[in-house]
Formats: structure tokens, sequence, C-alpha cells
């Protein structure tokens, strides 16, 4: 079977879906909403790729919600403060990192699951942030949103930020050795160490980079609203861990690809407008969406099963 | 339940016939067997390799023959299941007990009493009563009441010979179950095998150490390639005829010879030893061009011995010295950073990553020198794959092939290819034929040779005896985490290694 089958299969149900809205709601492809809906999705692919990398590596990331949260408001708080911009995103990414590294640490250092670990992080911050924040809606001030220009420009920067993080992110995991640490770690770690390579090291790294993306995931939906929500980052991990699924990523690590992580979100991403456009009752969304992931993990099931035969 | 002392001594309780099981194209099994009185300690003896597991695992339903036939208490039994064999009063008792660890002594007993159904009460004082019999039947001074967690490994082979009992076994298989005893302990068992014996159960005995089997069988049948070459009274046999029996083959294929004498050493033990890993005082050189053979049983400390060099479980006392310079390693970085490479025994886990394209794989040790930048150069990458597949004669359908698409022995030399490509000084091999055909086994041993013959120093871990002795120019043997001795290849025949290998003196007995 063709190793990019996944990502194929993937690509072909979205194409359908936005062929048959081409011909039967040609208005869902009207620039100005197109283009709010897709800067919208653009945190979550960004975290997405991070959690992408935490799955073929053979770990799970499930704070990544929390950490978004948290970044938001820190990115919120400092801008709130009169520093600028830049300031701004660098609090947010380096509170993101350090994050990541908390639970790097705990995974890669002291062998603990990261299951339990990211459970553990995921409430940790979740309650320290209601406790510094109790809740309360963080207004920005005037030259955060759209980072001080227009719509159009604004929008423009997220989603080509984005995709340049995507390209970036998937040339890496082909060309440089550490792309090929992390396949090699996910796959076997005791084999990867005996050829020499630092699985720790490389399971560190990974979460590190998890945490800073899950930063800069939390500015670049900051950008696109006046306030900040302390719980903006609710549900961000079953929708980037969907998305990975759907796109190819193997839970038992050290299989898929980024681009199979982008269609998998664009098509879950998709199935909410597409009801809207042809007029079906939008609570179907997650009845939707819990269908395709069943479809990828029982495509999964069966191709394994295949190979081990 | 358990036999009368009537019938002692008559009846057949277990029957094999011509037994034959195959593992895709290994034979483990030729047609073997056996059989095993009531009241009998019977003895089963034969190299690594030469069958007994696979014996065991027909006999506890485990594994299904594919030719031959099986009597239990003179009923033929034509599919035979663990859950069935544990029906028909066939016990097994391993190395490392299979108890469950946090639950009582009584409990674990109550666990294997004569099954009811998964939802029926459980009759704790029942259970209890006869746990408090069992042991006591045994002369376990155990109580019942205490966690399994804490009682010491002999403790626990005796409960687990109580659960045996206790599920109405007629027939006891036991599985080198003196590997981990002391003296005193292993004393106490042999009481407990003797007992059982004049009860009239069965006993099936599998160890390496031949003074036990004297001791205590009454027969032994001797395993040699997955035949049994005899069964014989053990007081027909001297412990020379016995390793005869055990090793009698002709060295049968043809070993590529050694050409000109080794160099300067490469590798210099001196009393290394890993307290982690149950080795110690191992004292070694091995020479450039030179390959040096290391024999022994199964967790004599072979592969301890490699992975301490390695820097897997690093080394706790001693010294290594490569190349005159004394080094410590302390992971397999440092070691592959020296020039010191090692092919793991488990090949499909360790060797290979088999979802990955052999490219990869044989890049993957080099990587902070191939791709000195970080990225990756991927014209080199399959140009060197290319050039080790036409070297090592790799049989693939291009680089980009997965490791898994391959067959064994062509998985082995990509293994191989990973570890040429480190440029490596001391070459390390554990088991590198183990499961390989034989067209491909006979070629990693041409390639083995004419890399010593490069100047590389090989250190060749094998349990096949023959490669072994065809291989080596030296030939070291060891014994329970040490290395008791260097034969010298003129001198080194299959006798005088394997008895070494056992701690027998088999040479005087001859």
């Amino acid at each position: 079977m063709n190793k990019y089958f996944r990502e194929i299969t993937v690509a072909g149900a979205l194409m359908l879906l936005l062929l048959s809205l081409a011909i039967f709601a040609p208005h869902f492809f009207q620039a100005q909403p197109f283009i709010s809906r897709l800067t919208s999705q653009m945190p979550a692919l960004l975290a997405a790729i991070g959690i992408a990398l935490v799955i073929i590596s053979r770990q799970i990331d499930i704070s990544i919600g929390s950490q978004f949260s948290l970044c938001a408001i820190i990115a919120g708080v400092t801008a709130a403060s009169g520093l600028p911009l830049g300031a701004a995103i660098a609090a947010a990414v380096g509170a993101g990192a350090l994050m990541g590294a908390l639970n790097g640490v705990l995974i890669a250092y002291l062998g603990l699951p990261s299951i339990v670990v990211t459970l553990a992080t995921l409430v940790t911050w979740q309650e320290a942030l209601r406790l510094w924040q109790q809740g309360r809606l963080l207004s920005l001030p005037a030259g955060i949103q759209w980072f001080g220009v227009s719509q159009p420009t604004g929008q423009a920067i997220v989603i080509s930020l984005t995709f340049a993080f995507l390209i970036g992110a998937a040339w890496a995991m082909k060309n440089l050795s550490a792309g090929r640490f992390i396949y090699a770690t996910g796959t076997d770690a005791e084999a990867a160490r005996l050829a020499g390579i630092d699985p720790k090291r490389t399971t560190f790294g990974v979460f590190v980079l998890m945490g800073a993306l899950a930063g800069l995931a939390a500015v670049l939906n900051l950008v696109q609203s006046p306030q900040v929500q302390p719980n903006c980052g609710d549900g961000l991990e079953l929708k980037t861990i969907a998305a990975a699924v759907v796109g190819g990523v193997a839970i038992s690590g050290g299989r898929g690809t980024l681009w199979g992580v982008l269609l998998g979100m664009l098509l879950l991403a998709n199935v909410n407008p597409a009801l809207t456009h042809f007029h079906q009752p939008p609570y179907w969304e997650k009845a939707i969406q819990g269908l395709v992931i069943l479809l990828a993990v029982v495509a999964d099931g069966l191709r394994s099963r295949k190979s081990k035969i | 339940m358990i036999p009368n002392c009537q019938i002692h001594g008559l009846k057949n309780l277990l029957q094999l016939t011509d037994i034959q099981k195959s593992f895709g194209a290994v034979r483990a099994l030729k047609g073997v067997s056996f059989e095993l009185r009531a009241g009998e300690v019977h003895a089963l003896l034969g190299e690594n390799g030469a069958g007994k597991s696979t014996l065991i695992k027909v006999m506890t339903g485990a594994h299904q023959p594919d030719g031959g036939t099986l009597l239990v208490g003179g009923k033929m039994v034509s599919h035979l299941t663990p859950s069935k064999a544990r029906e028909l009063g066939i016990a097994c008792i391993y190395q490392q007990p299979a108890l469950f660890p946090d639950l009582t002594v009584g409990e674990n007993i109550g666990l294997r009493l004569k099954k009811s159904g998964a939802f029926s009460r459980v009759r704790w004082d029942g259970q209890r009563t006869r746990a408090v019999e069992l042991l006591h039947r045994i002369g376990a001074e155990i109580s019942p009441d205490v966690e399994v967690r804490s009682l010491s490994m002999p403790e626990q082979q005796l409960v687990e010979i109580a659960c045996a009992l206790g599920s109405g076994a007629e027939i006891v298989i036991m599985d080198e179950p003196t590997a981990s005893l002391t003296q005193k302990e292993q004393h106490l068992l042999f009481k407990v095998v003797r007992d059982l014996r004049s009860s009239g159960v069965g006993v099936v005995y599998i160890s390496h150490r031949l003074e036990e089997i004297f001791a205590l069988a009454d027969r032994v049948t001797v395993l040699r390639d997955g035949e049994s070459v005899g069964t014989r009274q053990i007081d027909d046999l001297t412990e020379a005829q016995m390793i005869q029996l055990m090793v009698g083959r002709e060295v049968s294929s043809i070993y590529p010879p050694a050409e000109g004498a080794p160099g300067e050493v490469v590798l210099a033990l001196k009393n290394l030893g890993c307290a982690a890993s149950g080795v110690a005082g191992v004292t070694l050189d091995v020479r450039a061009g030179e390959i040096v053979g290391m024999a022994g049983l199964v967790g004599a400390g072979r592969t301890e011995l490699a992975r301490i060099l390695f820097g897997i479980t690093p080394a706790d006392s001693g010294e290594i010295s490569l190349n005159g310079e004394k080094i410590s390693i302390r992971s397999p970085r440092d070691a592959i950073a020296r020039g010191i490479a090692y092919v793991p025994e488990d090949r499909r886990r360790h060797g290979v990553i088999l979802e990955m394209p052999i490219s990869h794989n044989m890049t993957m040790a080099i990587h902070p020198k191939f791709f000195p930048r970080a990225w990756l150069r991927h014209g080199a990458e399959n140009l060197l794959a290319k050039d080790y597949s036409r070297d090592l004669e790799i049989k693939a359908y291009g680089p980009d092939a997965p490791g898994g698409s391959l067959s064994g022995g062509n998985q082995q030399k990509v293994s191989v290819a990973r570890w040429l490509a480190t440029k490596p000084k001391l070459l390390i091999l554990d088991e590198p034929t183990q499961g390989v055909d034989v067209g491909a086994k006979s070629e990693i041993h041409k390639i083995i040779r004419s890399l010593a013959k490069d100047g590389l120093a090989v250190l060749l871990i094998s349990s096949d005896l023959p490669e072994v002795l065809g291989m080596s120019d030296r030939v070291a043997v060891m014994r329970g985490g040490q290395l008791v001795e260097v034969i010298a290849q003129e001198n080194a025949d299959a006798q005088t290694v394997m008895s070494v290998a056992l701690g027998t003196n088999g040479k005087d007995a001859a």
C-alpha cells in the first residue's frame, strides 16, 4: 500500500467536501468569511504541529489547553501593562517553553508516563489560572488586535506565519537529524539508544517545542479579538489530537506526517461550516467528527493487524 | 487426584512420539520422542537451541506440534491448549515464578485450585485450609497469609509447587528451577522433588547442571538439534558420555579460514565487572584482525559483557583499554565515539528499525559524523546504502526498502552495515546468525572473516557451538558471569568447550 495512503484518502475526502460546497453552496467561498474561518483555525493548527511531534515520539500531551490559556493570559497581562507586542509574544512563548520543559523533565528524565504527567499539569495550570484571574475577561490595549495593523493584513500575518511554521516543521522532520531521531525514538526508544541516539533528550526537546508552539498559538489567537478569556484553550487537546489521528499520525508512535495533520485539521474544521451551508442542524457536528475519528482509528487498527501477519 | 503409591513406576503419564515443530523455515523439533512414568524424575538435557524449550511448550500446550502424537495418562490428546493441559494435570514451574505478587500465598494457591466459575463465591476459609495442607505436604514453612511479594525466590518456587499440587498435577515440569537458588535452598528443593517422586508424581527436570541431574534424575533424555538422541538410565552414564551425547556432531559447514597473524591489541579488559548485570572479573585481550568467540550457556553473562562494553549497563569495576588507552564508557554514544560497535541479539527489535528504509537504518549511528550540519544529505545517504548493499550483497529493491520487507539474513546484514558505517575498531556481534537460513549464514560468516582480515577486532557471541569453533581464532568461555577459560583454536573442540561451559571436568573423565 502507498506510504501516503492516509494523506491521499483524507485529501480526497476534503476535496469532495469542498467540491460539493462549491457546487451546492458557492457562497461558502465568499472571500471575507472564508478567510476569517481559516484564520480562526490557525492557532489550533500550530498547536497540532506540536502535538503531532509529541505523538510521533510515542508520547501524549493533554495539558496543551491549559498551557494555551495560561500563555494567552500571560501575553495579555504583559501587553496590558504597557509593554510592547514583542515582549508579550516573548513572554507567552517563553512561558509555554517552560511549561513544556517541566513536562519534558518529568516524562523524559524521570520516566513517568506522559498521560499522567500532563493530566497533572493540565489541572495545575488550569487551577493556577483560576486563582490568579478568578475567571475575569481580560481587555487588551488597542495596539494588540491584528498586531496593530488592519484586519486583512493581520489575517495575512496569522495565516502566513502558521504556514511558515508548518512548512518549516515538515521540512525539518524530513531533512534534519532531529526529525529522524523523533521517528526513531517513537518507533523504539531502546533501539534508538542502541544506535547512539539520546531518546531522553529527543523527548525532552519535543515537549519544550510543544510548549513554545502552544505559547505562539495563544498569541495568534489573542490578536484576533479585543479580549482574552481565561478558558480560551479549553478542548484544544482533543481538537489537535483528533486532527493528528485523522491525518494518519499513529498513536503508537513512529509514523505520520505534518501534511496529514494539516489535512485532518481542515477536514474536521470544515464539518461545522459545511452543515451550516447545507442548512443542516449544527448539532450533527460532533457526531460527524466522532465518526471521522472512529473511521481513522479503525483504519489504523486494520492496517497494523495486516502488517503483523 | 494424586495417584497413590500402588501405581508407582508402572504408568506412563506422558508419552510423546515423533513430535515435530517448525517455525517458518527453522525446524525446532524434528521428531522427538519422550515418555514420563509415574514416580520418576526424568531429566531433559541439551545445548542451547537443542529444542528443550520448544518441547516443554508442546507439553504445556503453548505450542501446537506440526506432527507426532501426544498421550496423556494413556489417552490420545489431539489439540492440547494451556487450559486443557492444566485440566489434565500438567503443571510447569519456570525459573521466574509466575505468581501474583500482591496476593497472599493462600490466595495464590486458591486461584489455582480446581476451578469454579468466574462469578461463583470464593470460599476463603476452605482455600486457606487447603493451602496450609499443601504447604505442609511439601515441607515449606511459609505462612499462607503473607504477600507473595515479600517472599524470596526459592520460597516463591515452593509456592509454585504447592499451586501445581493443588491443581491436581501429576506431571510437574521444572525448567531450570535451581538457576537462582543458593546451595542450601537447592537441597530443600531436591528434597521436595524426591517427595513428589515418592508420592507418584512424574517430574520432568531441565537443568544445565550435570551434578544435579546425577543427584536427582532416574532417567535422562538428551536432545540435540531438535532430535532426541537417546534416553538412558542415569546409572548407565558417565558425565563424559553425557556431554558426548549433547555435542556429538560433526562440524558440518565449511568456515572461511583465518589469514595472517593478528596485529596489535585493540581491546584489553582487566578485571572488568558490573554488579548489576552479574558479570565479574573479566580479563581478556582482543587483537586487530582476530575473531574471539564467546561461548557459554544462556545466562552465562556473554550478552551482559557486550552490554557493558557498549555502555548500556556501564562497568562498575575493572578497566577497559582501547588501543592502549584507558577509557570509560558510560553510554552507547561514548562507545560509538570510541569506535566500538555492537550488533545486538534481537535483530527485529533493536538491530533494524523495521518501519524505516534501509538507508535510514544504515546511517542511524553516524548522524553527528555523516551529517555534521545536522541536516540530512539524502543523496549521500542513498549512495552509502547502495555501497553497503553491494558490498554485503544485501537483497533489497533499493535504499528505500523498509527494513521489515527484507529476509532475516538481509536484515542482519543491514544491522551489520549500520555498524560498519561507524568505522569501528572493535565489532561485537551477538548471535549474528540466529534465525538466519543456511545460505545467508555462510555469507555472514564470510563477511565477518573478511572484516577481520581488514584489521577489525571481532568479538563473536554465539550459542551455535560449531559456529564458534569454526569462526574463532580463540574461544573465550563464560560461566556464571565470569570468563573461565580462553581456549586457543587448535585446542578448542566441542567436548572441551562444553565441559568448561557446563563447569564439569569432562576432560579428565574422558
